[in-house]
């Protein structure tokens, strides 16, 4: 009954699938980011309190909000992974990791550039900070853990378990603002009631998300497929992919 | 013959506690190692009592969970090498209890040892002893969660040769946590404030853990043992 699932996602079907994906997520993201950073970086206008400094966040918070979204896939990808015995989740998990460690990264430094003028100082020890920082080095063991066994299907299942188990961090990013008296500013666009941002300010920046997500799944869909023929060297499919 | 789970469990735990009683270094190695790290704070800090009350509580912490990152590795190495692990996990019983029964005894030779310990080192720290009660109930709560995660990431680096190294970097981001809230738990017993949110958190994390931590850790043992 299940057998349509498997073949769904067998890898070269999801090969396939990937390969089909790329220019659109490509083609979109690059619509959705022009835009964004067009109307975001010259037309919004500027922010009564920050200037033009404001206009970090449209960069800042895309990056910040993918890095959880990209953990959330990763986790997912392993768990499936791990309950079904899905090889493709590995492989998704093992695409997605440098990427959404890269995302991770980019909100830290983009946060801390807008601090140094906003809040005086690089880096302040808050907690929505310090568990960001806390995601990268998650991110950074399970890399180092996939990588560190000689057998790649046990370092695959060993990886997986523990970005599952590291997920109880994802709330605690998310929520940290609420949770504690944070330097950070709390949530402005997903909340209850209406955003606490005018349109003008809001729609580049919500473009800028979805370019950042169309992005990732594109960047996503390239590695995939690396890390497809890698793993599955061996097999017939992969011969005549290469061929054709 | 078959055997009870609640007697495997006691069994289990009594030889891990023989076996560490009779290596008495292994024991007390991670406890010198707590007092040293402590010790080396006053030393660097030129003697200054006042800023060495206010950094105790941080202090404290931090050094008791790197001595207890040391011990972690005795978890499940010394008995995945030698076959013991293999040989247990096919004696019927379920991995889970014999996980659940090695952290147990883990605890109670490193965990409860540091919680015993830690007045002398906060002594030296110059924490007050009214703050005693509570910085000894926040450590105790945060070695069971800490004994947890370490018998994840102790599970899922067994085989590995540089395994100490990456069992560090799996279980410091996920204890950081403990360190945040264990410490302002014992700051708060020290300016005499309430410790109770502190506290809540702490146990609420322990219970957590102690639920959902032993799937985990045996999950880790079956990809890394078979």
């Amino acid at each position: 009954m299940w057998t349509w699932f498997y073949k769904l996602a067998s890898p070269p079907h999801v090969f396939r699938v990937a390969a089909a994906f790329v220019p659109w997520l490509l083609g979109v993201a690059a619509l959705a980011l022009g835009y964004g950073l067009i109307d975001g970086l010259a037309i919004a206008p500027l922010d009564y309190q920050q200037g033009d400094a404001f206009r970090m966040i449209y960069v800042h918070v895309p990056s910040a909000i993918l890095s959880l979204t990209v953990y959330t896939v990763m986790a997912a990808a392993s768990a499936v992974a791990l309950i079904w015995r899905i090889k493709v989740g590995h492989a998704v998990a093992a695409a997605s990791a440098p990427i959404g460690a890269s995302f991770t990264l980019a909100a830290l430094v983009t946060g801390s550039l807008w601090g140094r003028p906003m809040w005086g100082t690089y880096w302040a020890w808050d907690p929505r900070l310090t568990s960001e920082l806390i995601l990268l080095f998650l991110y950074v063991g399970v890399m180092s853990l996939r990588s560190a066994f000689e057998d790649p299907a046990r370092g695959d299942r060993a990886a997986a378990l523990l970005a599952v188990v590291g997920v109880v961090n994802v709330p605690i990013v998310h929520f940290s603002v609420v949770w504690w008296n944070s330097l950070h500013q709390g949530a402005t666009v997903v909340r209850l009631g209406a955003p606490k941002m005018p349109g003008s300010m809001l729609w580049p920046l919500l473009a800028m998300w979805l370019g950042f997500m169309l992005f990732y799944g594109a960047v996503l869909c390239m590695r995939l497929q690396g890390e497809l023929l890698n793993r599955e060297r061996q097999a017939l499919w992969v011969r005549e992919a290469i061929k054709s | 013959m078959t055997v009870g789970s609640w007697e495997a469990f006691v069994l289990i735990v009594r030889r891990e506690l023989v076996l560490s009683f009779r290596r008495p270094e292994q024991l007390l190695q991670p406890l010198v190692f707590f007092l040293i790290v402590t010790t080396l704070f006053p030393l660097g800090l030129s003697l200054q009592l006042s800023l060495l009350r206010d950094i105790s509580p941080g202090v404290l912490w931090t050094a008791a969970l790197l001595s207890s990152l040391l011990s972690l590795d005795a978890l499940f190495k010394s008995d995945a090498d030698d076959g013991t692990l293999e040989q247990l996990s096919l004696s019927g019983q379920s991995l889970t209890l014999i996980v659940v029964a090695k952290t147990c005894a883990h605890w109670l030779v490193s965990g409860a040892a540091l919680v015993v310990v830690s007045p002398i080192v906060a002594t030296a720290l110059g924490i007050p002893v009214a703050a005693f009660a509570t910085m000894m109930l926040s450590l105790a709560l945060g070695t069971v969660t800490l004994s947890w995660l370490g018998a994840i990431g102790a599970g899922l680096t067994i085989g590995l040769r540089r395994g100490n190294v990456l069992l560090s970097l799996i279980v410091l981001p996920l204890a950081t946590p403990l360190l945040i809230f264990g410490a302002a738990a014992t700051e708060r017993a020290i300016s005499g404030s309430s410790a109770v949110g502190a506290m809540y958190f702490l146990a609420s994390v322990c219970v957590f853990t102690c639920t959902l931590a032993p799937l985990a850790a045996t999950a880790a043992l079956r990809i890394t043992l078979e």
